[in-house]
């Protein structure tokens, strides 16, 4: 097992509860913030760990905050981004729920070096019952002096609040959580301007993901340079993976970013291999929007070279042949899953989460929807497999927030990598009737070659 | 959108509403987040306090209530609550039983449970049984890929269901009088 820097105290007892946090060393990253460091002093720690935003995108988090603006007499803002709805994708639930007091711990130095002092968690309605587990680590933050007025005797003022959505995938883009967070629908917004200039009520904002600001705690403790040691080139310190589907060690691993994905996978520190002792055949590594992966390529490279769990070598090979790190949603497919019925299931996903303000968008994961249905109940064509291709490329690019390309990805992807399984899926309409034909007869694999 | 559905819009028959004494204080608190001249950002906050006090569902009357304690337009709160998914415009059952739908929890059996919760209540996804007793609804990932397959009732999560637990706890449901509610603590 690698350095464990978020969860290294996770299953000590009472550590939901400041007591035991304090006990293993809590907030020591905000005493050490507060009297020796300045707010300037901070963001360049996190400039110097390298650290990118772990919500999905890999922004580098310390350029993001540089670039927040400062106008005089006008407050800041930090907005935590707690919707995490991204199928695949439950790291930051078992971080606020285990151990809330290292996100509460994490959004004072990084509000300290904003200057910033009012913080939001907004929170996915559906988790209410951590949300209340938030609440209570934050009013035994207030009366234990860590958060409030004048906190250690600073002068630095900071009030954090829990804010509950209400069950909508797209207020996981940060413009349509600010638009969520002031009470609207929520709409993505177009961009420029970008929240750190105007954000929530128009008022300079960052909006960052859980376990980024969960990462502050070490980076501010052992420094930006120890923190960016681990890991490989741009892709520094620590991830939390959230592992599921046919695997046999379902959940959250936190790993050094770098380990081969063979390791992540096979290892009985992580994975344990993939369950029901049956074959591989694909993984979706890094959240429902990233491109499906098939078995060919999900140990090695186009370039057998190995693939590593980083942002560059989960995405080396482009789309053709690579994939992404995303959220570090990691989930697995053994040969009973059936390509079509899963990207089916993502694309009426997709379909039901869209906020339908473009009409790509809003038109365009109807119309896939539709047509893998088809697919699924064995009504459809061969020929419908190009439909479904230039239906999701006119997404694509085309729509105001990522959502649009999420959507048409995985459909892309799949039909890339499992072209074969949508022809089954037109040529046999009896058999694939039923949902569980892959469970009984595994869909043949023909001859193909990744390599060059 | 595929949920966004047309809330219930008549009044005819739907008891009135008005919050009571202990939600108005939880109101109060909500509301002293927020800046005073942006106080609308307490709207969604306040519908879900509004929906557990209303039998699990938004009715015109608590939407209405909800605009007039914020001072907003109606329509605000109409084109809030139509959006998002937790927001029930017709009534449900007293147990909610959301059963998550997507890959993740597909690839370890979801469709078995909600086909066998669809068949022992006789409904299928998004019915109330004839006693008022049980929603069903299919809805999307709920992070809970790891405890995979699951369901929510109300703020609470069942995580790794076996055909066995989902009969156990309908059972469990049947003998509780008291609705469950996302903000039971």
């Amino acid at each position: 097992m690698g350095r464990q820097l978020l969860l290294e105290h996770i299953d000590k007892p009472g550590i939901r509860g400041l007591e035991a946090y304090r006990a293993n060393g809590g907030y020591r990253s905000v005493e050490k913030a507060l009297r020796t460091m300045s707010p300037e002093a901070v963001l360049e720690e996190v400039k110097k760990s390298g650290l990118r935003g772990r919500g999905g995108a890999g922004f580098p988090a310390g350029m993001k905050w540089s670039f927040l603006a400062k106008p005089e007499g006008v407050p800041r803002y930090l907005v935590v981004n707690a919707d995490e709805s991204e199928p695949g994708t439950f790291k930051d639930r078992y971080l606020m729920e285990r151990i809330p007091h290292l996100l509460i711990e994490g959004i004072i130095p990084s509000c300290f070096a904003m200057g910033a002092n009012t913080s939001y968690i907004y929170i996915r309605g559906e988790y209410f019952h951590i949300a209340r587990i938030l609440e209570q680590a934050i009013a035994e933050a207030y009366a234990a002096g860590w958060l409030g007025k004048n906190i250690l005797g600073s002068g630095f003022d900071l009030d954090v609040f829990v804010h509950m959505g209400a069950g909508a995938y797209i207020c996981g883009e940060e413009t349509a959580l600010l638009e969520s967070l002031e009470g609207k629908r929520g709409n993505p917004r177009i961009k420029p301007p970008f929240p750190a200039v105007k954000g929530l009520w128009q008022r300079p904002t960052v909006v960052n993901n859980v376990e980024t600001i969960c990462a502050v705690v070490p980076i501010v403790n052992e420094g930006g340079e120890e923190y960016a040691k681990i890991g490989v080139g741009r892709s520094t310190g620590t991830k939390l993976i959230s592992a599921g589907g046919h695997v046999n060690r379902p959940g959250v691993y936190e790993i050094e970013l770098g380990i081969p994905v063979e390791e992540f996978l096979m290892s009985d520190e992580y994975c344990g291999g993939v369950s029901g002792g049956r074959p591989l055949k694909a993984c979706i590594p890094g959240g429902s929007s990233v491109p499906i992966l098939p078995a060919e390529l999900l140990f090695r490279t186009a370039k057998f070279e190995t693939r590593l769990m980083t942002y560059e070598s989960l995405s080396d090979g482009g789309f053709q042949t690579g994939s992404m790190l995303g959220s570090g949603g990691f989930y697995v497919f053994n040969d009973t899953a059936c390509i079509v019925r899963s990207t089916w299931n993502h694309s009426r996903f997709y379909h039901h989460e869209s906020c339908g303000q473009c009409s790509p968008c809003r038109e365009g994961t109807g119309w896939m929807e539709k047509i893998l249905y088809r697919f699924e109940h064995g009504l459809a064509r061969t020929d419908d497999i190009d439909l479904l291709w230039d239906v999701q490329r006119r997404i694509e690019g085309n729509t105001i927030c990522p959502f649009g390309d999420a959507a048409a990805w995985p459909v892309a992807a799949s039909i890339r990598h499992f072209r074969h399984e949508f022809e089954y899926h037109a040529t046999h309409p009896t058999k694939v009737k039923d949902p569980k034909h892959c469970e009984k007869e595994p869909i043949p694999v023909p001859e193909r070659s990744y390599a060059g | 959108m595929e949920h966004a559905t047309k809330p219930h819009t008549t009044t005819d028959g739907i008891a009135p509403f008005a919050f009571s004494e202990d939600a108005l204080s939880e109101c109060r608190t909500i509301l002293g987040r927020y800046p005073a001249e942006f106080s609308k950002s307490a709207l969604i906050p306040i519908l879900h306090i509004a929906q557990a006090e209303n039998d699990g569902w938004l009715s015109v009357h608590a939407m209405n209530a909800v605009a007039d304690l914020l001072k907003i337009q109606y329509i605000e709160v109409y084109e809030v609550a139509t959006f998002y998914s937790m927001f029930n415009l017709h009534p449900v059952g007293k147990h909610v039983l959301e059963v998550c739908r997507t890959v993740p929890c597909m690839l370890r059996g979801s469709d078995d449970i909600i086909a066998h919760i669809g068949s022992r209540l006789g409904i299928e996804p998004g019915g109330t049984t004839p006693d008022g007793m049980f929603t069903l609804k299919a809805v999307e990932c709920l992070g809970s890929c790891g405890t995979a397959p699951m369901l929510q009732c109300g703020a609470k999560y069942h995580e790794h269901l076996t055909i066995e637990k989902v009969d156990s706890l309908i059972e469990k449901l049947r003998g509780e009088p008291k609705r469950n509610n996302y903000t039971d603590r």
